[in-house]
């Protein structure tokens, strides 16, 4: 039972080869060359450097890598660069304006609704998409509805306060993604 | 350089920073995504590691092929046992600050296999998947021998670990005579408890850069709770001079105990940087975080017996656990139960039994989130027993001093913690009998339990720098893993010189920075805290004199302690039109910047003398339904007592994420270990559950009013660990007095309720 | 992850003809094939997105039902207002299920194509059957609190973890399937198979098969139906227990019945005795109950999920009763 997989295979095929991969990240576009296996969310972190996306757990059992494509949110560490071709990507670091932070990021901040920090970016991305959504009124519903985004600090009870904070000042309708 | 601890008349200026909801000073960068943790760093030449995990759970190689991993174009090497360098000989240069009594582990040492997941190989090429896609073509056989990894069936061949580990207490000699009080005892209970292991999972999954620059020195970028641990055992590991390394950690996504000690990835990361003269990174799967550091399973007795009304004859406790086969991981389980309650008979004891694991490592609460539960269910049962309120049964036995050693509290606000918390929860409309209440198809439960957990300080120093501008910066080699380090620290320098907080940076996470222990057990406060309290009183003083000497300094003559920092200014107590301001007694007086270093110490003879404790009562209310046996907890309410609150804020969020992980290990989670393999079979994220947001409720914290002048300069004394360790006992305790059926194995599933239902 | 090609499909026609060499598969959301392609599960040698193709409408039928297209995100489907008026049990099914953002990416076809979630299945170092023919069946013996009480053979104990897919079997849905040998039609009952001696086959789907579209009928017990979702915790998880329920009532009597279960078995489990069973009877907890343990009566559990045999009979309980009170509406 050792070994189970044992390579009774052909040759391992090479490495794939890149092929160009064009994302708008952040209103910017950028042109990259990615093998087909580097995923969403490896592009943002290994390729642009934005590691506001976190890396939480790869498989998309957590939501720290929450990001808005077209708008709507998604785990990023699940989907192919490739498969997001030509879309419009919104991270972390695209919700402030120049100085000014996103009314989830000011109230993130004053309610206290993080501790390390490293689910942030993907509660605040998928609150905005929450948001953007409209179907969370209830605290309940907030609750039900952002338990993609683990928090292993145990933050919740400030994640729910700061977006319905948050989600007073944008109406329950409005744009989350600026 | 050492400053004489001075017992605190303290807090000089009752208005400053100390006590005031600061929103956290690096709040701004983490919801920016402007914090950076230990795999965000990078430079040209990085390399990525993946780390091949071993597929037995003991037994040895006897073959591994890295052929067709490194055929691939862009594969670097192949690390294994058989072609790593020599490295250090004896087991000290492998220990590190947190290391238990033992060997320690170290990786790719030889074909032994210790353990399930052990890391076996370390793949390093060009790119991330390029380095996992290789890791799947290495290829190894293996000889299984059998293994051990069930603690029930090797409780038998379980033997009592000595003074094994910093900070371990063995428990206290037995007093009295607690088996015959038991069986005299009119009252008894005599229960067994199990947990299950558990894993930290922080957010954040372990890893490490290695940046390795031209002139051959290296900044390592690791996920740990101690900089400094991880530099020297680096530098001892791999015979490097101190000066060569320098180790960062300036964000921490979260750890709860798992970055105490440096972790594998760390030697694997440096190993190939240092073999390879490049950087590298190796960053952890998630089911690579179950390779290494677990709170250990525990089988636990707890036997009360009391008289009639409700004084306790006498208590005993006894928990085995597991540990490794190398090393003696043990941790405070019972002694809790001899402090927390006034008993003339009590008999504590705590084994070991050794399983072909990785050796466990402190998690949040280590011992008391286990120990104290059991006691804590025990004494429910009993007040059930009794026809007594569980509230009204602990404060019959409220232990004034502390019972195991007959020295007195430091200061003990328990029984405020239970008359506010009682307050704020209702607890006074509670009808004692199971199953009273209800709405709809839910059965109502309320529960309780206290809660303690020590209050500890070490050694730190610290360092300031005062501008000409004013501005301060503090620095200290701690960590600030969500604890809010940064922050507190922010506003003690900044109440210790009367500036806004806006004007004081405070710098950790660097090894190059004044010493400070590995962050853990909640005593970051009291022992870091403590440090930039006895530098800033430094750097005050130098500020009185530099005054004192300006022409025409309405200061003059003042003495120090007649001086009062605020707003910037010194100022004279009693006549507050008498000030100068930080910036014009510096300009004045030719001095460009003011730097400071102290290190500050625990009271020893107090702490001789006294038992320093922190204390909880927490208040739960479950809903269970009746029909399915599915149960949420609706309400907690935790009163805790933990000295002076530096902020209240940070503070509130540390009791509500622990009352969080209270939630998850009362009710969910467990790693599932297959004994025929050896193997924890849910690591993941999916199958190992952690609690999301909807399992959570309103959190509502209470900190009562609590003065210990001796516990440190700062009176505080932390409260990192102390939110947990009675949630699982009151969910419990609810959930018995919602449906009348007593669960005594931790996680409570919902299968384990309805069995009692059916 | 290995290596793999990659090619975005321009027609369901370039899909099939693409995806019909060895080692290719159709990537959609990617939520479960990425997943298992990481973990090393799944080793296709090329994927053919299909995620762009124009299948994810949601469109009536000519029989008045509504067809899904394949490709349509969870989130979309669950949300759209007629499968919330006309399907409610379906919607609250899919909202069941994972997370807002996997609902955001994942599609329906792609949910009922999932793999199980079984431990052994996901760990490459462990024996299973599903995985590596002939390996031996890890839960079996093992850890098997998540595994099958219904239809498992002595080779695979797994269960089929979609929700989605329990309520599309309550409601007699039809996958529509375009492959090599052209077009068909698979009655949902028979789309997802049970794991017998092959337990590396989990559909009736050929090689190169693409789900285009599943048609739901007429009839979606609208007044009378409910999806209840049993879990270790409160969402985010997979179902212990899940029960698709759909009543057609005559006052207090049932008409009609439609009773499916999900985590319990290899496919999403009907038992049409045991519709047939409340046929005609009261809706009461009693009768409920006998209906229950007409669909339990060959259930057999293993170490650590006898549990779920109790609980699904509470919960089959439980959603005919809520069902039978109209608590069919789903949350918005
Ligand atoms: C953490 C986590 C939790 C989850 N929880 C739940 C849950 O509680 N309930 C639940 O129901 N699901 C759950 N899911 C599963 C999720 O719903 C599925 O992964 C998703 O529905 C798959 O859809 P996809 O489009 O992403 O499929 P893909 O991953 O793209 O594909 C899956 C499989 O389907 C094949 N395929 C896809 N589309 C077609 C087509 N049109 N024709 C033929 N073959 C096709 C692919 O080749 C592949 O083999 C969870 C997933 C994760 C990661
Ligand atoms: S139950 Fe099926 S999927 Fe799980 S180990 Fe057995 S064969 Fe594999
Ligand atoms: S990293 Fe994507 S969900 Fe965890
Ligand atoms: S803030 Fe640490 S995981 Fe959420």
């Amino acid at each position: 039972m050792a070994q189970l997989n044992a390579s009774l295979r052909p040759a391992p095929a090479p490495p794939p080869e890149p092929i160009p991969v064009t994302l708008n990240v952040n209103g910017v576009e950028r042109t990259l060359h990615l093998a087909p296996w580097t995923t969403l969310l490896d592009a943002l972190r290994l390729h642009l450097d934005l590691t506001g996306t976190k890396k939480g757990c790869d498989h998309g059992q957590c939501g720290a890598c929450t990001v808005l494509v077209d708008g709507r949110r998604i785990n990023a560490c699940l989907t192919l660069a490739a498969m997001q071709d030509g879309r419009k990507v919104t991270t972390i670091e695209g919700l402030t304006t120049g100085d000014s932070l996103h009314p989830l990021q000011e109230a993130f901040i004053e309610h206290d609704a993080f501790q390390c920090g490293y689910c942030t970016p993907g509660q605040i991305c998928s609150a905005a998409g929450l948001i953007a959504e409209g179907k969370a009124t209830t605290d309940d519903e907030i609750r039900e509805l952002m338990s993609g985004n683990l928090c292993r600090c145990g933050a919740y009870p400030n994640i729910v306060a700061a977006i319905r904070q948050a989600m007073a000042i944008a109406g329950p309708k409005a744009e989350g993604a600026p | 350089m050492i400053a004489i601890p001075s017992i605190p008349g303290f807090l000089k200026e009752p208005n400053g920073p100390i006590g005031k909801p600061v929103n956290r000073v690096d709040g701004r960068k983490k919801v920016t995504g402007d914090a950076h943790y230990a795999a965000e760093f990078t430079l040209p030449d990085l390399a990525h590691g993946f780390i091949v995990s071993s597929a037995i759970a003991r037994g040895r190689i006897t073959r591994i092929d890295t052929a067709a991993a490194l055929a691939l174009p862009g594969v670097i090497h192949v690390f294994t046992h058989e072609n790593r360098p020599s490295l250090a000989w004896f087991d000290r240069k492998w220990k590190d600050d947190d290391a238990p009594k033992g060997a320690p582990f170290r990786p790719l040492y030889d074909a032994e296999i210790h353990h399930a997941l052990q890391p076996v190989a370390l793949v390093i090429a060009e790119s991330f998947e390029l380095a996992r896609y290789a890791a799947r073509l290495v290829h190894i056989e293996y000889e299984a021998a059998p293994h051990q990894t069930d603690l029930r069936a090797n409780r038998a061949n379980s033997f009592t670990p000595g003074k094994d580990k910093g900070g371990f207490q063995p428990p206290p000699k037995p007093r009295g005579n607690p088996e015959q009080a038991f069986l005299d005892s009119p009252v008894q209970v005599d229960s067994e408890f199990t947990q299950a292991a558990e894993y930290h999972n922080p957010m954040e999954m372990h890893a490490t850069t290695v940046l390795h620059h031209d002139d051959g020195t290296l900044t390592v970028h690791d996920k740990t709770q101690g900089a400094q641990n991880c530099h020297t055992y680096v530098c001892n590991v791999f015979g490097l001079a101190k000066s060569a390394v320098r180790v960062m950690s300036p964000f921490v996504g979260g750890a709860f105990g798992s970055g105490l000690r440096p972790q594998h990835q760390l030697f694997m990361a440096m190993l190939a940087a240092t073999q390879l003269k490049r950087s590298v990174r190796v960053e952890l799967s998630r089911p690579q975080m179950f390779s290494f550091g677990h709170r250990p399973e525990t089988i636990q007795r707890v036997a009360l017996g009391a008289d009639r009304d409700g004084t306790l004859r006498a208590l005993i406790h006894e928990a085995v656990q597991e540990s490794s086969q190398h090393e003696n991981y043990v941790e405070v389980v019972v002694n809790w139960s001899g402090q927390q309650y006034a008993c003339d008979n009590v008999r504590l004891d705590y084994t070991l039994t050794r399983l072909d694991v990785h050796t466990p490592l402190d998690q949040r609460a280590p011992g008391a989130a286990t120990g104290v539960p059991a006691l804590e269910i025990a004494m429910d049962e009993l007040a059930v027993k009794l026809g007594m309120d569980p509230l009204e049964l602990r404060l019959k036995n409220y232990a004034e001093t502390d019972p195991n050693t007959g020295n007195p509290f430091s200061s003990k606000e328990l029984r405020a913690c239970f008359r506010h918390g009682a307050e704020r929860f209702g607890w006074a409309r509670r009808n004692p009998a199971p199953r009273s209440m209800r709405e709809g198809r839910e059965l109502i439960g309320w529960g309780m339990a206290a809660g303690v957990w020590d209050a500890m300080q070490g050694q730190a120093a610290a360092k300031a720098v005062l501008g000409v501008d004013g501005k301060l910066v503090v620095s200290s080699a701690t960590a600030d893993i969500g604890t809010g380090t940064y922050t507190v620290m922010t506003q003690i320098a900044a109440d210790g010189l009367g500036l806004p907080v806006e004007e004081v940076t405070f710098c950790l996470g660097d090894s190059s920075l004044p010493t400070a222990p590995i962050e853990g057990g909640s005593w970051t406060v009291s022992t870091v805290g403590s440090a930039v309290k006895a530098v800033c009183d430094r750097v005050r003083s130098q500020l009185v004199t530099l005054a004192g000497k300006l022409d025409d300094s309405p200061l003059k003559g003042v003495a120090e302690e007649d001086i009062l920092f605020a707003d910037g200014h010194l100022i004279v107590r009693d006549d507050r039109s008498r000030r100068l301001s930080i910036t014009d007694v510096m300009r004045g007086s030719g001095t460009l910047s003011i730097e400071e270093e102290a290190r500050a110490l625990p009271y020893l003879l107090a702490r001789a003398r006294h038992t320093f404790a922190t204390h909880s009562a927490v208040f739960v209310e479950v809903r269970v339904d009746e029909d399915l046996g599915t149960i949420r907890v609706a309400r907690v309410v935790s009163a805790i007592a933990a000295g002076r609150i530096i902020n209240p804020k940070t503070a509130r969020s540390q009791i509500q994420g622990a009352v969080v992980w209270g939630i998850g290990m009362g009710l969910e989670e467990e790693a599932f270990t297959d004994h025929r393999l050896g193997r924890v079979m849910n690591h993941d994220y999916a199958e190992y559950h952690v609690p999301v947001n909807a399992d959570v409720p309103e959190i509502d914290v209470l900190f009562v009013e609590e003065h210990d002048d001796m516990v440190n300069a700062l009176g505080a004394k932390g409260v990192g660990e102390i939110g947990i360790v009675g949630v699982p006992a009151a969910i419990a305790n609810a959930i018995h007095h919602a449906t009348g059926v007593r669960v005594r194995d931790f996680p409570i599933t919902l299968d384990k309720v309805l069995a009692g239902l059916r | 992850m290995r290596s793999f090609t990659y090619a975005r499909a321009g027609s369901a026609a370039d899909a099939v003809g693409r995806a019909g060499a060895t080692g290719m598969a159709f990537v959609a959301g990617g939520t479960n094939l990425l997943d298992l392609m990481k973990a090393d599960v799944l080793r296709p040698e090329g994927l053919v997105d299909i995620s762009r193709l124009p299948l994810d409408r949601i469109e009536e039928t000519a029989d008045g039902g509504l067809r899904l297209g394949a490709l349509a995100r969870n989130a979309d489907t669950a949300y759209d207002d007629r499968v919330q008026t006309r399907y409610p049990m379906l919607s609250m099914a899919i909202l069941a299920g994972a997370s807002a953002q996997l609902r955001n990416m994942a599609t329906n076809g792609g949910n009922l194509l999932q793999r199980t979630r079984c431990y052994y299945f996901y760990d490459t170092a462990t024996p299973c059957n599903k995985r590596e023919p002939g390996s031996g069946c890890g839960a079996i013996g093992g850890v098997n609190r998540i595994h099958a009480i219904l239809g498992a053979s002595d080779r695979c104990i797994a269960v089929h973890p979609s929700d989605l897919c329990v309520a599309l079997a309550a409601l007699d849905a039809v996958v529509q399937v375009t492959g090599p040998e052209g077009e068909r039609s698979i009655p949902f009952a028979e789309f997802h198979r049970l794991p017998g001696d092959r337990p590396e086959i989990d559909t009736t789907l050929q090689p190169g098969d693409l789900v285009t579209s599943i048609d739901l009928p007429a009839k979606g017990f609208a007044e009378h139906s409910t999806y209840l979702k049993i879990r270790d915790r409160a969402s985010y998880a997979f179902a212990l227990v899940s029960v698709a329920a759909g009543l057609e009532m005559d006052g207090g009597t049932v008409r009609e019945a439609r009773l499916a279960l999900g985590g319990v078995a290899h496919k999403p489990w009907r038992d049409p005795e045991a519709e047939a069973a409340l046929v005609g009877k009261p809706a009461t907890p009693d009768s409920f109950r006998a209906a229950a343990r007409v669909l339990l009566r060959d259930a057999k559990g293993h170490e650590h999920n006898s549990f779920k045999i109790d609980l699904a009979e509470r919960a089959i309980v439980r959603a005919l009763t809520d069902a039978a009170e109209r608590k069919g509406a789903p949350r918005p």
